[in-house]
């Protein structure tokens, strides 16, 4: 028999994962002109996207703009999309291996990383992902709590993520208003009392991750002055010898902007987000009732390892900050697929160059590979995943050609529909997306904003008449 | 972006070998791994140098008894060692002034893995790609 990949015998691939990996793992096997290949992306929640619908900011519509390449490739005639199906749920590996050649998994890092301090728990106490997916109007956490009754607010990390929750928590509703913000989540934040929000980073302003243009928006918030302490910001001898070393102009400048702000007077504005620098959280402490009241920071000084990192280090000063709510932020992990090996170390699929490995043998396991942050962890942005993405689809397509495939009892397309739809009848496909994303637009429209979003599956099933097609 | 990206993709393998081991021996592990440096470790598991295929031509071109010399006479012992936390950025920058090649990196004082200057390289490239895709993909947008 012919090696797959030509019209007789397509190359039959399945991805589980609808976010930009697995979209770009899509548009690297369906450019090949030279193969035939039929893919399918699998996503647990009946929407495609991942992270640009479910973790991009509400307020940053225009990094959401590449989801027109995302529709670009669904277009493909060889692309279909099943949503809703999930992997240990509705299918197992052994499934897949039974109906595909090669199975990509690219379901992303879903949990965050623990500060591992005391009181982490307490009620009020919130890891910063749930509040983006929440704020985001992902299904699974549109019933999330949170507690904007209180006044004072802490986001421990300086990352995009950390960036993003205080910004949220610092946007005016009129500016929220402009933007496809989850509707309980307007509702929510327009009652907000939130008054002071502090950003906290366990390192010096010149290693913060923020990027420059994120540092300036925070100066351009229509209702929060932008607080900085002036000591927190000067930059040290360790820090711009680093930054000289390396040529980083934009450290400097990052720097420069983080200067201004500590000269600049308040304007009086009803909010504050204060930055903080060279700061780690050791504990939250209890209100006395049973709830965050504070977080206890340690001050930090900066020391460069080997390698010239420069590393936070604990001193003996500390301070207690009053806060009634805190959002984590220092970092996300991977969760394990039942059925893939996994690599506890670092929170991935145990996987070399996007090949998954046996855990035993530390070989390639047929047929099977990894791309994104399940492959890499949680670094980069979105567009870092397309390079990403063709390293695995080199491995893939390498592969192909040695012969080192799975051997599906049934390839045909339509006999895994069948088994997928036996058990998932609610099911939907790529036009059902566009049919919602369509009335998302148009309940948008009437209102000013970029779209309304559907947040519960019940919701999207009803608007589309509680049936799907292809 | 930090060291620890770029140990996730290369699964957990660290080619060692011992002092006391002759270059004979380092020669077949380089060439069976394909690979460039071998880390050198003690009793405890504890890198003591890295061996690289050019401390083995350097001592080659003068010697030609170099292959039952023994790992510790040619090895590198003036060892910087790297941990997964490290900044990509920072890294790159160090293994290019101090002409490194080879990095071991430590956590927790166990050898986890070893990151070259490709990877480093590769790793910067994906990064900036990356970036310049999301800006273009921003600035089409600002077009419209």
């Amino acid at each position: 028999m012919a090696a797959p990949g030509t019209t007789e015998r397509p190359l039959r691939v399945a991805i589980v994962g609808a976010g930009p990996a697995g979209f770009y793992v899509a548009e690297h096997l369906l450019r090949r002109t030279d193969l035939v290949i039929d893919v399918d992306l699998l996503d647990r929640l009946p929407t495609p996207y991942g992270l640009v619908r479910a973790g991009v900011a509400p307020d940053h519509q225009k990094i959401k703009a590449v989801t027109a390449t995302f529709d670009k490739t669904a277009a493909h005639p060889r692309f279909r999309f099943f949503g809703g199906v999930e992997l240990g749920k509705h299918v197992d590996v052994e499934d897949l291996r039974a109906h595909y050649h090669q199975i990509a998994y690219t379901t992303g890092a879903q949990t965050d990383r623990r500060m591992g301090i005391p009181g982490e728990d307490l009620p009020g106490s919130h890891p910063a992902t749930e509040f983006v997916a929440w704020y985001n109007g992902h299904p699974d956490y549109c019933d999330c709590q949170f507690d904007l009754s209180q006044e004072r607010v802490a986001v421990v990390g300086v990352g995009n993520v950390a960036v993003d929750v205080a910004r949220v928590l610092c946007r005016t509703a009129e500016e929220l208003e402009r933007t496809d913000i989850a509707d309980y989540a307007l509702e929510a934040l327009r009652q907000s009392r939130v008054r002071e929000v502090y950003l906290l980073g366990r390192r010096g302003a010149a290693q913060a991750a923020f990027t420059n243009p994120e540092v300036k928006e925070l100066g351009e918030l229509a209702g929060a002055d932008v607080c900085v302490l002036p000591d927190e910001v000067a930059l040290d001898a360790l820090s711009r010898e680093a930054l000289e070393k390396s040529g980083d102009r934009a450290g400097f400048k990052k720097v420069e902007i983080l200067e201004s702000y500590a000269r600049r007077p308040a304007a009086g504005k009803p909010r504050r987000l204060t930055l903080r620098f060279l700061v780690s959280p050791v504990a939250l402490t209890d209100s006395g009732a049973g709830a965050v009241g504070g977080i206890r920071l340690v001050r930090n000084r900066l020391v460069a390892s080997a390698t010239g990192t420069i590393q936070a280090q604990a001193t003996d000063r500390s301070e207690d900050l009053p806060v009634g709510l805190v959002f984590r932020s220092v970092g996300y992990r991977g969760v394990p697929l039942p059925g893939v090996p996994f690599d506890d170390k670092w929170g991935v699929v145990l996987n070399e160059k996007g090949r998954v490995l046996d855990p035993d043998s530390k070989q390639p396991r047929p047929g099977e590979y990894t791309a994104g942050w399940i492959k890499r962890g949680p670094s980069g942005v979105i567009g870092t995943n397309k390079p990403d993405a063709l390293e695995t689809v080199t491995a893939m397509l390498e592969d192909l050609a040695a012969g080192r495939l799975l051997e599906p009892a049934d390839a045909e397309p339509a006999a895994v529909e069948r088994l997928l739809r036996q058990r998932q009848p609610l099911v939907l496909g790529y036009a059902d997306w566009l049919r919602l994303n369509a009335l998302e637009v148009a309940r948008g429209q009437a209102r000013g904003r970029p779209r309304v979003k559907f947040t519960r599956v019940d919701e999207m099933l009803a608007a589309l008449g509680n049936r799907s097609s292809g | 972006m930090n060291i620890a990206g770029i140990l996730a993709t290369k699964g957990d393998k660290v080619v060692t070998i011992r002092a006391e081991q002759s270059i004979r021996e380092a020669l077949g592990l380089l060439a069976q791994h394909n690979i460039g440096a071998l880390v050198v470790i003690d009793d405890g598991r504890r890198p003591i140098g890295v061996l690289s295929e050019r401390d083995i031509v350097r001592t080659a071109a003068r010697n030609e008894a170099v292959f039952g010399l023994l790992v510790s006479h040619l090895m590198t012992r003036d060892l910087i060692l790297g941990t997964p936390g490290d900044d990509l950025g920072a890294v790159g920058s160090t293994m290019v002034t101090r002409r490194i090649r080879h990095l071991p990196i430590m956590d927790g004082g166990k050898l986890v893995g070893i990151v070259t200057i490709g990877d480093v390289v590769k790793a910067q490239r994906d990064h900036f790609q990356g970036e310049v895709d999301t800006l273009q993909t921003i600035v089409m947008e600002q077009g419209h």
